[in-house]
């Protein structure tokens, strides 16, 4: 239990002070602009606003700043902000077919049709320290080839031709939203991937690599990765039809997943599916693998007792915040609770030990 | 949209484009295009907001709540009575207000003016981002080869 306790104002004020400082460093190094967090480390502001759960480059860039680079202290701080917007409504679901893609690639098929499409990629890199960055210096143009922009079609969709995967068919029932109503288990596959693109990217990794290595195994293949822009449109009631809000960067992974049939499905393939704000592949990847293994029991697979399917295990500590929150608050003042510990404690043992003189 | 004529209210699609444009402009392009700001009187002042983004479960299935992104929206009324609304994307509120001022004004007969000053230099650039992004992209397309391994000679 926690009692409040009073006090302390003043150091906590000079506290607060030393930190402003600490955040700014040696004034003898130029300051970091926020647009400099926002434009040169912008996988950090898509972490950040993946699992702050809010798209707006600039605050997240604000928040890293403020949190002196401690991304689950910035998605804290998205996260608090976020609850002080009023909400405007909601979007009509982005079509990821859409998407002005800038990577798209397939671990299943070589010869997709639009091509693969690396984009800027860590992939194939040596993972070298390149000391040349410690020099400032003008970067070269990125070669560029003839292109038209345009819709390329979801590698998934063709093995759909024969049938050979399953479909999620069109649906327009509302979806139920975990920041307005507390989350209800079971959950259905909506609800689980609205926590898990909001989730922290190391647990929905580890918890996905335990598929890998055999806890609630699911072997699967990327069907599809793909990053690109995605219009986000709102019907607008005061004018009567829907208009163009803005645009984000989604990630989106789509994985094939063999299945060996049930009493009403044939034997096919099925998905797993990632969404993510933002260039986040490895999470959006981790992202399908567990939303694939959340589904064994849709799909009549066997329980194996594997943290990986147990929906309550993967729901419950997925989000960062509600965990740093419990976690934390262990080491703000509890001279109350630990009082009444100490005295169970010392009578324990004063018991213990006249039973131990009593026995001699 | 050179005919004053075509620019009517009922003109739904090309009214959705230019909001789609002006949603998503950079607030800076805007104001160097459109400095000025033409008396106006607010009937929503602007008003920073947050919009839940949804996706579909497998990219075609049901929604679901992928996210918020922030939002500006205002609705004003010019000296002339032309009415114009604003959803933008981000927290500017001067972006807000100026976009509901090229919506109302792109009503009126200043809309082929309009266009041709800020609409257009904006679609241009806009055109000319996304094909520099997908001509670099195009330069990352690869052809995978499959090797015959050793062992399955």
């Amino acid at each position: 239990m926690y009692v409040a306790v009073k006090g302390g104002e003043r150091a906590i004020d000079n506290a607060h002070a030393w930190l402003a400082e600490e955040r700014r460093g040696d004034p003898g190094v130029a300051e970091l602009s926020v647009d400099q967090i926002r434009e040169q480390l912008r996988l950090a502001v898509n972490r950040v606003m993946a699992e702050g759960s809010l798209y707006d480059p600039d605050l997240a860039a604000l928040a890293i700043k403020q949190a002196r680079g401690d991304l689950i202290e910035a998605v804290f701080l998205i996260r608090a902000y976020r609850t002080t917007l009023p909400r405007l409504g909601h979007s009509r679901p982005v079509d990821s077919a859409a998407m002005a893609c800038i990577r798209r690639i397939s671990a299943t098929f070589k010869d997709a049709p639009g091509g693969q499409v690396l984009g800027p990629t860590f992939d194939y890199t040596h993972r070298l320290l390149d000391f040349k960055l410690l020099a400032e210096g003008a970067v070269p143009a990125a070669p560029a080839s003839a292109a038209t922009p345009g819709p390329v079609p979801h590698i998934t969709g063709f093995l759909n031709r024969d049938g050979m995967i399953e479909t999620d068919a069109p649906d327009e029932t509302t979806p139920p939203d975990l920041t307005r109503e507390p989350m209800e288990l079971p959950a259905s596959r909506q609800l689980r991937l609205q926590a898990l693109t909001r989730g922290d990217e190391g647990f929905v990794l580890s918890m996905a690599y335990s598929t890998q290595r055999g806890y609630g195994r699911t072997h699967a293949f990327v069907g599809e990765l793909r990053i690109g822009t995605v219009a986000v449109e709102m019907d607008i009631p005061e004018l009567g039809f829907a208009v163009e809000i803005g645009e984000v960067e989604l990630t989106e992974c789509e994985t094939v997943n063999q299945f060996k049939g049930s009493k009403s499905e044939p034997p096919q393939f099925t998905r797993g599916y990632g969404l993510v704000f933002g260039q986040s592949e490895r999470k959006a990847i981790a992202m399908s693998l567990v939303d694939r293994a959340l589904r064994w029991k849709e799909l009549g697979e066997d329980f194996n007792g594997a943290p990986a399917q147990d929906e309550e295990f993967v729901l419950m500590h997925a989000d960062n915040i509600q965990a740093t929150g419990f976690l934390e608050h262990i080491k703000l003042p509890h001279y109350v609770d630990f009082q009444a510990e100490l005295e169970l404690v010392r009578r324990m043992r004063a018991e213990a030990m006249q039973m131990q003189e009593a026995a001699e | 949209m050179s005919n004053p004529a075509s620019t009517a209210v009922g003109d739904t699609a090309a009214r959705r484009d230019w909001m789609g444009l002006l949603a998503r402009a950079r607030p800076d392009q805007l104001a160097v295009l459109m400095p000025e700001t033409p008396a106006h009187a607010f009937l929503r002042p602007p008003e920073v907001g947050a919009v839940m983004v949804r996706g579909r479960v497998g990219a075609t299935g049901a929604p679901f709540n992928l996210g918020e992104m922030t939002i500006t929206r205002c609705t004003l009324r010019l000296e002339c009575g032309a009415v114009g609304h604003a959803h933008v994307q981000g927290r500017d509120k001067a972006h807000a207000t100026r976009a509901a001022i090229i919506d109302a004004l792109m009503q009126t007969d200043a809309a082929a003016d309009l266009r041709a000053r800020v609409l257009d230099p904006l679609a241009r650039a806009e055109t000319d981002r996304r094909q520099a992004r997908a001509e670099k992209a195009a330069a990352t397309k690869v052809e995978f080869f499959t090797m015959v391994r050793g062992e399955d000679k």
